[in-house]
């Protein structure tokens, strides 16, 4: 079974068998895409390809979050409530105060950043496990969110700006065939950024460490309970992103949404190859797998399956990604 | 080698899936957006919209998101939707506002959209069929005063205050109840979610905090259920008045916990739609509103031909 294929992997280590994992996440998108796009004449479209990329971007950004909290071997239950609460808290500023669009912008991603230091201090300073810690971060958010708004939605009508930061097209705006929404750009924005960190900055490189071995870490001296902190603060601000984007989207923050989309950013997160035991993973890879996610739902649909069926291979994706990826490892 | 393997896998899938698609090449094809599918509610209006498929010789699509809380993931269907290039387009809006741009988009498309169940606020519907449900919890609220005597202490149970649906029910009631009925207190309306077990929870501590309640208006299936439920579970005798149907909700009634409830005509709604939809898709004249009826059975006509045909499992 173990032919060419994985022999280079082998030889150069783990390193190659993330991107050799990226490239297997990557051939199953392309071959759900061609396999949509012979199936249906309306799937490869302008318009639907768009479409696509917009229903990834808010999954995609949580993911982003969600990937680096799994990395330290942790686990963020909270990112969908949280993603809300800075939606709604920007409608605060924004609608209810009168504030202009950058401080809406700046409330929202500190607050991610606030939420997910609270997050990070249960985890890191009080020793709660991550799964514990971020479930109750997970509702104490989608009450506040709740609380907050008045449970009314909060509509971002007095802001015209608001929507163009998801739906606005800069793309569009210089080759008019190709509005590709704003909000797609922000995504693959924060990619890179986060790609950035991960791999050229100590956070990035201590991000690993703490999901490889903590414990090896924390006797080298390093402060560790800091360095995690400081991943769930990212990746809470990262949540703020996604809260900006979905909210220029529904251009409303809605209070009663959010829970439940920890569950699809968590499983992009391991289609792309995450490991949930820590110490390994990709932003590329993330990326492909929030992609496969919409590429599925989206292709289903057009495809007129039957919804109830759609689920059940939603899930049974899932599971084919993640078997895949295990027993390629095993051979390694 | 598990890169082939995956390939062919997914192939596999993908290949499976588009046999299973109706070839739907010439044929008149309308695309329903709901807000929900999983519901009996919402699978009444689909067998509706089934029915009226199957008379017109249309194909039909039926999608929802699985709570009404996932106002995004409900653009998306519909975004899936106008890439299909429908002759029209259904559409139970979660929030009128999220779906303007993808509405705007269809009528520059030229594709008609008939809204259903709680509508959608904006000129963009060439119709509507919708339950005036103001006046059907209006008819609720005088069931409920006539059953307990005309005065005493009641409570609601409302699946939720954002949606349209939720704040007509409640408003319809209470309103009806303050005209009407001044020595009928209403000394609690709580919401949850339209779920069964949550709005259990909430009876139950309705219950124990007012002993002398006398009854409760349960405003959905999933309210209703979680009220008698609540009221079971604590061994009260209160009145329950429900909406909606559902088996659960039917055997109540037979059984005398549930006193009666209001019913829409969920099968209408969505034959209506279906109907104005493919009126519309043909040029045809519809009208604005479509008043798709409400009725309020009990014990003693729950097995009316009438009642019966609008009740579902």
């Amino acid at each position: 079974m173990t032919t060419a294929v994985s022999q280079p992997g082998a030889a150069s280590g783990p390193r190659l068998s993330g991107a050799h994992h990226r490239l297997l996440a990557f051939a199953s998108l392309i071959v759900l895409v061609v396999g949509f796009s012979l199936a249906s004449p309306n799937f490869m479209q302008t318009s639907n390809v768009i479409a696509i990329l917009q229903a990834t971007s808010v999954n995609g950004v949580l993911a982003i979050a969600a990937t680096l909290v799994i990395i330290t071997g942790g686990i963020d239950l909270s990112v969908g409530t949280l993603m809300t609460f800075c939606a709604v808290i920007a409608g605060v500023v924004l609608t209810y105060w009168g504030l202009p669009l950058p401080f809406g912008i700046a409330a929202a991603i500190l607050a991610g950043a606030a939420a997910g230091l609270c997050s990070g201090t249960f985890v890191a300073k009080l020793k709660v496990p991550p799964f514990i810690a971020t479930l109750g971060m997970m509702l104490i958010l989608k009450g506040l969110s709740l609380v907050i708004s008045g449970t009314r939605p909060i509509y971002f009508n007095e802001t015209p700006g608001f929507t163009q930061i998801a739906q606005g097209s800069i793309v569009g705006r210089i080759i008019p065939a190709v509005p590709l929404p704003n909000g797609v750009l922000i995504l693959f924005l924060v990619a890179i950024v986060v790609s950035f960190i991960l791999s050229k900055t100590a956070l990035g490189r201590y991000t690993f460490a703490l999901g490889s071995n903590e414990e090896a870490v924390r006797l080298s001296g390093v402060n560790t309970e800091r360095w995690k902190i400081a991943v769930y603060a990212l990746a809470g601000s990262i949540c703020g992103v996604a809260g900006l984007l979905i909210a220029s989207r529904l251009n409303s923050a809605q209070p009663a949404l959010g829970q439940g989309y920890e569950l699809d950013a968590i499983a992009a997160v391991v289609i792309g190859g995450t490991s949930l035991s820590g110490g390994r993973g990709t932003i590329l890879g993330t990326l492909i797998g929030a992609l496969i996610m919409s590429v599925l739902a989206n292709g289903l649909r057009i495809l007129s399956v039957a919804q109830e069926w759609q689920t059940v291979v939603t899930g049974s994706i899932i599971i084919l990604a993640v078997y895949v990826d295990m027993l390629r490892r095993r051979k390694l | 080698m598990f890169t082939r393997r995956t390939m062919l896998g997914a192939l596999g899938a993908v290949a499976m899936l588009g046999a299973s698609v109706p070839a739907m090449a010439q044929e008149t094809y309308v695309a329903l957006i709901s807000k929900g599918f999983q519901h009996q509610f919402w699978q009444a209006v689909k067998a509706g919209a089934d029915k009226a498929a199957a008379e017109l010789g249309v194909t039909v699509t039926f999608e929802g998101p699985d709570t009404e809380a996932q106002v995004d993931r409900q653009i998306d269907m519909l975004a899936a939707a106008l890439a299909k290039k429908p002759a029209a387009i259904g559409f139970a809006a979660l929030d009128s506002q999220a779906a303007i741009p993808l509405l705007q988009q269809a009528k520059d498309a030229g594709i008609p959209v008939v809204a259903f169940d709680s509508g959608v606020e904006s000129d963009i519907p060439v119709s509507t069929a919708s339950t005036d449900n103001i006046a059907a919890a209006a008819l609720a609220a005088d069931k409920m005063a006539e059953l307990i005597g005309g005065e005493g202490k009641i409570a609601l149970v409302v699946h939720d205050q954002t949606s349209r649906t939720g704040i007509d029910r409640r408003d319809g009631f209470v309103n009806r109840m303050k005209e009407a009925y001044p020595k009928i207190e209403i000394v609690s309306i709580q919401y949850g979610g339209g779920d069964h077990l949550q709005s259990t929870e909430i009876t139950k501590s309705i219950l124990q905090a007012n002993p002398d309640l006398k009854g409760i208006f349960g405003a959905n299936e999933g309210s209703a259920i979680g009220v008698v439920n609540g009221a079971r579970e604590l061994n009260r005798q209160l009145v329950i008045i429900g909406y909606d149907s559902g088996a659960q909700q039917k055997q109540a009634i037979r059984d005398g916990l549930m006193a009666g409830a209001i019913t829409q005509n969920p099968v209408g709604i969505g034959y209506e739609t279906v109907v104005a939809a493919v009126k519309a898709a043909k040029g045809e004249g519809v009208e604005k509103s479509i008043d798709t009826g409400f009725f309020y059975y009990d014990k003693s006509n729950i097995d009316d031909p009438e009642i019966a045909a609008v009740l579902y499992d």
